[in-house]
Order: C-alpha cells, then sequence, then structure tokens
C-alpha cells in the first residue's frame, strides 16, 4: 500500500502561507465556515475516530462534545505545543514546517468548539519556533483567517502565543492552565474535567499540535478517508519519532498499526552499525520499555498495551545490545526526580528515591536489596498522586527490571555495567 | 510607581514590551510567566531587582514574580556567562554520546556544569530533553539549538562564539 504524509507532507516552503494555499491551504477552513454547524464538525471528527496525538489517546471529538452546551462563560482553546516527553519531537518540525496547518486547524476546532481565543502553549525552550508561529499568524490575520469576522462568517478567534519556562509537568493539562494562569505550573486534581472547568474556571478544550493539525484534513477528505487508514480503534496516520540507534533517526508519518519492525529497518534504516536490537520504548520515556522479541508488534493504542507498553506521544526510543540497561533507568529516574513538581508526597519523595537508588547502582555502590526497594516505591508512588506524572516515571525502572533483573544483579554484584554503552560521539 | 531618580535594570525597551503586555490576557495575572521572559531576553538571567520594577510596572505583587521565577528552571537567578551552552543528557542523546559531549566541553572550556570560564564567556549545564532527540546529541546555546553535534562541530561552534564576543 501506498501512503503520502499529509501532515509531515513534503511540501518546500510550506510554512510561507502563499505555498500553503496554493496547495489547498485554508480551504477546509473557508468550506467549513460556509457549509457547516459546528455540531456538524465535531460530528465529522467523532466519525473519524481521531484520537489524541498527545499521549493518552482520548478521542478528540467527544471531548470536544464535553464543552456544557449552556455555558455562559467563554470557551477557550488550549493547542498544547509543550513537546517535553523525552524521545518527542514531532511537533517541533510540524510548528516549524507546516505552521500554517496548525493554524487553520486552531480555527476550525474553536468555531466547533465555539471559542473566541486560543492560547498555543509552547515550551519555552522553543523561541524559534514561536517566532515561526507568531509570523505565521500574523500572515494569517492579514489574509483574514484568524481574527475578526474571519472570511466574512462573523465567527472572531483571536490567537496567542504562551512561551513556557521549561517545565516538563506544564505539558500536563491541568499544570499547562495554572501556568497560563500565571505562577507556578502546579496540576489539579480531575474533577472538575478542564472541559467544564478549566483555564480561568471557564471550558477549556485541550489538544496537542498533532491532533488539532489533522483536523483541516478531516474536513477536507472526511472521517471515511481518515478512517480508510491505521487500524478499526487506532485510525489515520501517526508521526513516529525514532531516536537512539538506528542509521536514519527522525519522523515518519505512517498509518496507525504499521509494525515496529517495518519501522525501525525499512524507514530508520536499521539498527546503527548491524548491532542487535536489545530494547525499544515506543511511546515516551513514561511508558514500559519493550524487549527485542517484541519487534513485530503493530504500533498502535491496542496492540501495544497487548504487547505491554503503550503508544503515549510515539517517541520510539531505540537501545542496541550496547546499552546498559541499568544506566539507562537510571538516566530517565533522573528526569523524573528532577521534573516533579512536588506537589504530593509519593511522587516527590518516591522519584527522588528512586534516582538516588538507580544512581547508586549505576555507580558501583548498589545492594542486592535495591532491586526490591525500587519495586517497592513503584508499587507505593503509582495511583497515589494528583497528576499521571507520578505513574509515569514508574515504568522505566518496573519493567528493566522485570525484563533485565540479571543485568541489575550483574551490575550490584561486579560493581560496573554488564554490558558498555558505545558512546560514539567523535 | 517606580522611583524614576535611581536608574532602573530594565531597557526603555523592556518596559515597553512589559506594558503592551498587560491588558492582552483575560486575567492580568497571566503576564507573569511572559514578563520573566521579557526580563530574560534582556538579562539573559532572572535579577531580582528587574523583577521588582517589572512587578511595579504591572502592580503584581512581586513575590508572585518570586515564585514563578523558582519554578522554571529554563531561567538562570543568577548572572551566567554570554553564551548558556546547555547540554541535553535525556535518554535519547545519552544513547547518542551526549555523556562524552559533556566531558569534551568540560575539559575543552576547564569548567564544570554549573561553572563559568574565567572571560566570562561560557556557563556550562547540563538539562533534561530538548525535544530534539532525533538530531542527538544536542545542545542549546542562548536561543540557538546545535544538533548532530560532533567533536569538530564542537570545535566550530565554540571558536566562532569566541570571536564573535
Ligand atoms: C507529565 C505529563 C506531560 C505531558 N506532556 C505533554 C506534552 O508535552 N504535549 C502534549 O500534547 N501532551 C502532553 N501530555 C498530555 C496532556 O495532559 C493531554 O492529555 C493532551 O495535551 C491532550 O491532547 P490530545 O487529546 O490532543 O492528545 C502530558 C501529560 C502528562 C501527564
Ligand atoms: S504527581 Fe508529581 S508532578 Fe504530579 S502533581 Fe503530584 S508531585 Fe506534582
Ligand atoms: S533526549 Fe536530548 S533532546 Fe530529547
Amino acid at each position: 500500500m501506498s501512503f503520502e504524509p499529509f501532515l509531515l507532507t513534503p511540501i518546500p516552503d510550506h510554512d510561507k502561507i502563499d505555498v500553503y494555499l496554493k496547495h489547498g491551504g485554508y480551504t477546509a477552513l473557508s468550506k467549513v465556515l460556509k457549509e457547516r454547524t459546528p455540531e456538524e464538525v465535531t460530528q465529522e471528527v467523532i466519525n473519524s475516530g481521531l484520537r489524541g496525538r498527545g499521549g493518552a489517546g482520548f478521542p478528540t471529538g467527544r471531548k470536544w462534545s464535553f464543552i456544557p452546551k449552556d455555558t455562559d462563560r467563554p470557551i477557550y482553546l488550549c493547542v498544547n505545543a509543550d513537546e517535553s516527553e523525552p524521545g518527542t519531537f514531532k511537533d517541533r518540525e510540524l510548528m516549524l514546517k507546516h505552521p500554517h496547518m496548525l493554524i487553520e486547524g486552531a480555527v476550525i476546532t474553536a468555531y466547533a468548539i465555539k471559542c473566541n481565543r486560543a492560547f498555543i502553549y509552547i515550551r519555552g525552550e522553543f523561541a524559534t519556533e514561536a517566532h515561526q508561529l507568531e509570523r505565521a499568524i500574523a500572515e494569517a490575520t492579514e489574509k483574514g483567517f484568524v481574527g475578526k469576522n474571519i472570511l466574512g462568517s462573523g465567527f472572531d478567534l483571536e490567537i496567542t502565543i504562551y512561551r513556557g519556562g521549561g517545565a516538563y509537568i506544564c505539558g500536563e493539562e491541568t499544570a499547562l492552565m495554572t501556568s497560563l494562569e500565571g505562577g507556578k505550573g502546579y496540576p489539579r486534581l480531575k474533577p472538575p474535567f478542564p472541559a467544564v472547568s478549566g483555564l480561568y474556571l471557564s471550558p477549556t478544550i485541550i489538544n496537542n499540535v498533532e491532533t488539532i493539525c489533522n483536523i483541516p484534513h478531516i474536513m477536507n477528505r472526511g472521517a471515511e478517508w481518515f478512517k480508510s487508514m491505521g487500524t478499526e480503534k487506532s485510525t489515520g496516520s501517526k508521526i513516529f519519532c525514532v531516536s537512539g540507534h538506528v542509521n536514519k533517526p527522525g519522523n515518519y508519518e505512517l498509518p496507525m498499526g504499521i509494525s515496529l519492525r517495518e519501522l525501525l529497518y525499512e524507514y530508520a534504516g536499521g539498527i546503527k552499525n548491524d548491532r542487535n536490537l536489545k530494547v525499544v520504548i515506543p511511546g515516551g520515556s513514561s511508558v514500559p520499555i519493550l524487549t527485542a522479541d517484541k519487534v513485530d508488534v503493530k504500533m498502535d493504542f491496542e496492540s501495544l498495551v497487548e504487547a505491554g507498553s503503550m503508544l503515549g506521544s510515539a517517541g520510539v526510543i531505540v537501545m542496541d545490545e550496547t546499552t546498559c540497561i541499568v544506566h539507562a533507568a537510571y538516566v530517565i529516574s533522573r528526569f523524573y526526580q528532577h521534573e516533579s513538581c512536588g506537589q504530593c508526597s509519593p511522587c516527590r519523595q518516591g522519584t527522588l528515591w528512586m534516582y538516588r537508588i538507580l544512581d547508586r547502582i549505576e555507580h558501583g555502590k548498589g545492594k542486592m536489596e535495591d532491586i526490591d526497594l525500587l519495586l517497592d516505591i513503584c508499587n507505593n508512588i503509582e495511583g497515589n498522586t494528583i497528576c499521571p506524572l507520578g505513574d509515569a516515571s514508574v515504568p522505566a525502572v518496573r519493567s528493566s527490571i522485570k525484563y533485565f533483573r540479571d543485568e541489575y544483579e550483574y551490575h550490584i554484584k561486579n560493581k560496573k555495567c554488564l554490558v558498555q554503552l558505545d558512546q560514539r560521539f567523535e | 510607581m517606580i522611583d524614576k531618580s535611581s536608574k532602573g535594570l530594565l531597557s526603555e525597551s523592556s518596559k515597553e514590551k512589559i506594558e503592551g503586555l498587560i491588558c492582552i490576557f483575560p486575567d492580568k495575572q497571566s503576564i507573569i510567566l511572559p514578563v520573566l521572559h521579557v526580563i530574560y531576553d534582556q538579562l539573559g538571567y532572572l535579577d531580582s531587582k528587574a523583577i521588582k520594577e517589572a512587578a511595579s510596572i504591572t502592580e503584581i505583587p512581586d513575590v508572585y514574580f518570586e515564585e514563578a521565577a523558582s519554578f522554571y528552571t529554563m531561567f538562570p537567578l543568577e548572572p551566567v556567562g554570554k553564551y548558556l551552552i546547555q547540554v541535553c543528557h535525556n535518554i535519547s542523546c545519552t544513547l547518542m554520546g551526549a555523556e562524552s559531549l559533556i566531558d569534551y566541553i568540560k575539559e575543552k572550556l576547564g569548567i564544570k556544569p554549573g561553572g563559568t570560564t574565567a572571560d566570562g564567556l561560557f556557563t556550562l549545564v547540563t538539562v533534561e530533553c530538548l525535544g530534539s532527540c532525533g538530531t542527538a546529541p544536542v545542545m542549546r546555546i542562548n536561543d540557538t539549538y546545535y544538533e548532530n553535534l560532533t567533536k569538530a562541530k564542537v570545535d566550530k561552534i565554540l571558536e566562532t562564539l569566541r570571536n564573535q564576543a
């Protein structure tokens, strides 16, 4: 089957509005504003089966339909461009190369949810990307696609870029909102869900950049077209971010359900230096590892759960046989310890202890009891925290022990790695 | 009100930017993070005196800014070198040699992470994932990303910056 990427389309200069227009840009928007009611747009998205691309995979159209019909408060849209899940780097490419796709999607989404004010919350480090979006919004405003009375329809939308400050937790939707409200990005308890009471206590929809970029295509080509790609429950395409020990790391947009083997060996050029594959983390550092024998798994929401992991953000991190699993778990645990916001003690203390224990094992000072202690800490964190960051710190540690306990034991006994990571920085 | 007699740290252009931000959000408090960006863009770090000046322009208590400043790790709270080198040491970059990259820069500049060279040009820090894992190893110097790094590339980047300074 030949598949042509439509999100990461190879059209050169697609960031310029004239080029975008020449290739059918903003036709979905003008069609929607002329011919469809907001309810019809939402229904089309529900029919398409589109699920959120930010990590949780919640059905997008259904989320939109949770906005209370009788609200007298303003409705907000927040586009989540925080992109901080280790292993994930797709939204950056979308924003740099296809900013108008995101803007067109955001305007259609806002129309569907009856919102006149949208924010794009972008991680603070993405300065170039933020400027690119600002430039593109100015272009789109000048042409009447954003702003007051869009294309004469009477619909208004103002889009504001909001730059974060380098905190991973602000990608979590409730933390994103508290950050946008000013001050520290602390997650809040759910319910209430954002669709009912979100930003400034108003109904709010939060969607990932890639999710929003799908919207113009669904409006142009229809739900049936979208459903013709992927699997029954994971429809459409997905951008897989492949990093680590492959010959051609990068973003690959492919139909959902493609096999991991095809992704790695046909698209990403196979394992570097002809080494053997050891481990893949298929969905960013927050999901369990897969061992090499799972390489035929299909890359979609359901199949990855069946295989013992998750699609998450589709950050596919590839480790070859030279990778020490203890070292990898140590590096990942350092991240969660650094990013815990500190509100709940199981997460604050748990991530710190996991990091300290992995640090001592990694540096030859571990004890045999440490392995079970790590598992204990995992159990104490899981399910006991306000937001999912606590839970997200667990899978790498727990799954690495599950599959490679012998490597941990070797490490503790011999005070060194069983295999030494080949640091090929030259 | 700002005390006009003692010279403040914020430039006229930064003050204008801050004033321009005041009315754009549904709730005024939302400008805290954008204001921190303005201060950081001008000074390269969040100076507490500058924060006080900004707070008085916005008429929001400075403790709110201070709290946010301590939460968002992207902004240094003390002066740093002219070039802030942020090397990613998260998983994908580590797999591609980030630890050796950090060692290499440490040796080359004679500083440890957290340190600044004697000439005040370079500060080295390690950071978590920069969202550029497909082009690892990666570093960010001030606002610019440098990707697919090799020793030769690092040499050239640092030399170019030194010559520009
Ligand atoms: C700790 C944490 C970090 C997250 N980071 C991001 C992120 O960087 N980008 C993103 O789109 N979603 C992120 N999410 C998921 C969001 O909470 C939310 O589910 C998503 O933005 C919803 O959009 P979607 O339905 O379009 O996927 C994160 C979640 C958690 C728990
Ligand atoms: S789980 Fe961790 S990050 Fe989330 S609210 Fe609790 S302490 Fe903060
Ligand atoms: S791990 Fe270094 S940029 Fe993502």
